[in-house]
């Protein structure tokens, strides 16, 4: 069980080319796969069948739309595996719950957070912030903000 | 809450509230428990009174400015998450700390490590109904809340770490107070065992309750003593090493059963490996400059950056993404507890009220770390 199984296994659901190997001395990462929603699903029963974990799912707002963010890790050895998805603004995800249940609560914390609702979670609620909270604190238009970029003027080139 | 009364009610089905303030739940949690009369049946853990928004704050901070955020999310193991974020930024910078300076960084974060373990050890003998050690492990604990407040100033929250080195220089006092610390909690241990290990009603309390086994610690994302007591021995500090680690010698416990005594045991074990781990640190401890100097602003690279480190808990992460500015465009912390908080939704149901404690105080929590 290693990152090579689950790249193989990787490719076969999503294209090809957009399966990056990364620097890990860099950017700590060895794995970046960029999917889209419709293969979260098949991408994370391959990771768990791979004997991989569910590190975090996090996301980050960006002026095209948040990107989200999985990330899956392994005990054994170095293979820490990325994965991306672009979404336009009000897109929704497919939960991975019934893969990991760790999902559960990181995607109520991500939809708490930055409002993306993820489709077959059995208990979308929020999660740190109050039940009654009208608002989603970590998107760029909420509070004070320094910036406000597009995904592709960081994530693209960034190994180059 | 009305939406989630069960269609069918037994005489003896209730609902009840553990916590927020209860004395066992170390941090505000609130576990909202479905009881049929002494067992439980679900668990809701709720979670969020100590959400204080770090994440959000550190996008309008410089990233030196969210120095003194990071110890304040586990107040209990601040010199760890210190040392993360701070080396999180080296690497993605390029910033070369001194060797003295990471050998200083390790014998504090190991000192951390101990005063954690120390903490939980007190806490949680004491949630199980034994007073007495919560004084020895405390008597133990304050000696190194005293070495690092020599150094850093501050007894829990610990902001002792630079973008390029640490604050302040240790001196001989600092090595002799550590060294003798080191031989008085190897004198202890005797008394732990005596007082604990061997104690037939502890045993009976923790033996095979709360049993977390490897599939549902991976499932959870559980990392740490709890994944380490399921058998699996994965310690950052060996799987992808940061600092010195590499050069030093230690061994990852790990237990058999995943049990509440398994996760004890492993603590015990894994505070002698810290004390080794110092020792080594301090025998090696290279003279020479504490700090390289930086610019007063650091301005990470365009690009996204994980880091991953060991806290008391488990897998520590930083996940940066930089936009080239001196602001954070998005930062996030992985956190251990998270994963080891929410095994209680599987854990739990089928035991005990009684074992709700001793489970949840076994799983090592600090809830304003979950929160952030």
């Amino acid at each position: 069980m290693s990152s090579e199984d689950l790249k193989r296994a990787l490719e076969k659901i999503v294209e090809p080319s957009s399966v990056h190997a990364r620097d890990y001395e860099r950017n700590g990462c060895l794995l970046e796969i960029g999917a889209e929603p419709g293969q979260l699903p098949a991408i994370a029963r391959a990771a768990r069948d791979a004997g991989f974990f569910l590190e975090f799912i996090t996301a980050v707002d960006f002026a095209d739309g948040p990107v989200a963010v999985y990330q899956f890790n392994e005990c054994e050895t170095i293979s820490r595996t990325q994965v991306k998805v672009q979404l336009a603004r009000e897109e929704s995800l497919p939960s991975i719950g019934s893969v990991y249940d760790a999902a559960l609560w990181y995607e109520r914390e991500v939809f708490d957070l930055f409002g993306i609702r993820f489709d077959n979670h059995p208990d979308l609620r929020r999660l740190l912030l109050p039940e009654d909270a009208d608002f989603h604190p970590l998107l760029k238009e909420y509070g004070k903000v320094h910036a406000f970029r597009s995904a592709r003027e960081i994530y693209v080139d960034q190994d180059a | 809450m009305s939406t989630r009364t069960p269609e069918t009610v037994t005489e003896h089905t209730f609902y009840l509230n553990l916590g927020p303030q209860h004395p066992s739940t170390h941090g505000v949690l609130r576990l909202f428990v479905k009881l049929d009369g002494e067992y439980v049946m679900e668990v809701d853990p709720i979670i969020g009174y100590g959400h204080r928004g770090h994440e959000k704050m550190a996008e309008s901070h410089f990233y030196e400015q969210f120095l003194p955020n990071t110890p304040r999310m586990d107040y209990l193991s601040g010199m760890l998450f210190n040392h993360a974020y701070v080396a999180a930024v080296e690497k993605m910078t390029g910033i070369k700390p001194p060797p003295r300076a990471e050998y200083i960084r390790v014998v504090c974060a190991e000192l951390n490590r101990v005063a954690s373990h120390l903490m939980w050890l007190g806490a949680y003998l004491m949630d199980l109904g034994g007073v007495t050690p919560f004084f020895y492990a405390f008597d133990d604990r304050e000696n190194i809340l005293d070495i690092l407040d020599r150094v850093s100033g501050s007894r829990l929250t610990y902001n002792y770490c630079r973008f390029g080195g640490v604050a302040r220089d240790v001196d001989d006092t600092f090595i002799g107070a550590t060294r003798d610390f080191i031989k008085r909690l190897r004198g202890r241990w005797k008394d732990y065992n005596n007082l604990v290990t061997k104690n037939v009603i502890f045993i009976h309390r923790t033996r095979d309750v709360g049993v977390i086994d490897k599939d549902i610690a991976l499932r959870f994302g559980c990392t740490g003593p709890v994944l380490r007591a399921a058998g699996v021995p994965y310690d950052v500090r060996r799987v992808e090493p940061y600092s010195v680690y590499s050069e030093l010698d230690f061994e990852i416990p790990t237990g058999v059963n995943g049990d509440a005594l398994d996760r004890y045991m492993i603590r015990l074990r894994e505070m002698e490996q810290s004390l080794r781990i110092i020792e080594q640190a301090l025998d090696r401890l290279p003279g020479g400059p504490i700090r390289t100097p930086t610019p007063n602003k650091v301005r990470p690279p365009k690009g996204d950056y994980y880091f991953a480190a060991e806290s008391a808990r488990g897998a520590l992460g930083y996940y940066i993404v930089s936009d080239g500015s001196e602001y954070p465009y998005r930062l996030k912390v992985r956190v251990p507890s998270y994963g080891n908080l929410q095994t209680l939704t599987e854990v739990l149901p089928g035991t005990l009220v009684a074992d709700t404690i001793c489970i949840l105080g076994s799983i090592d929590i600090v809830v304003p770390e979950i929160d952030r």
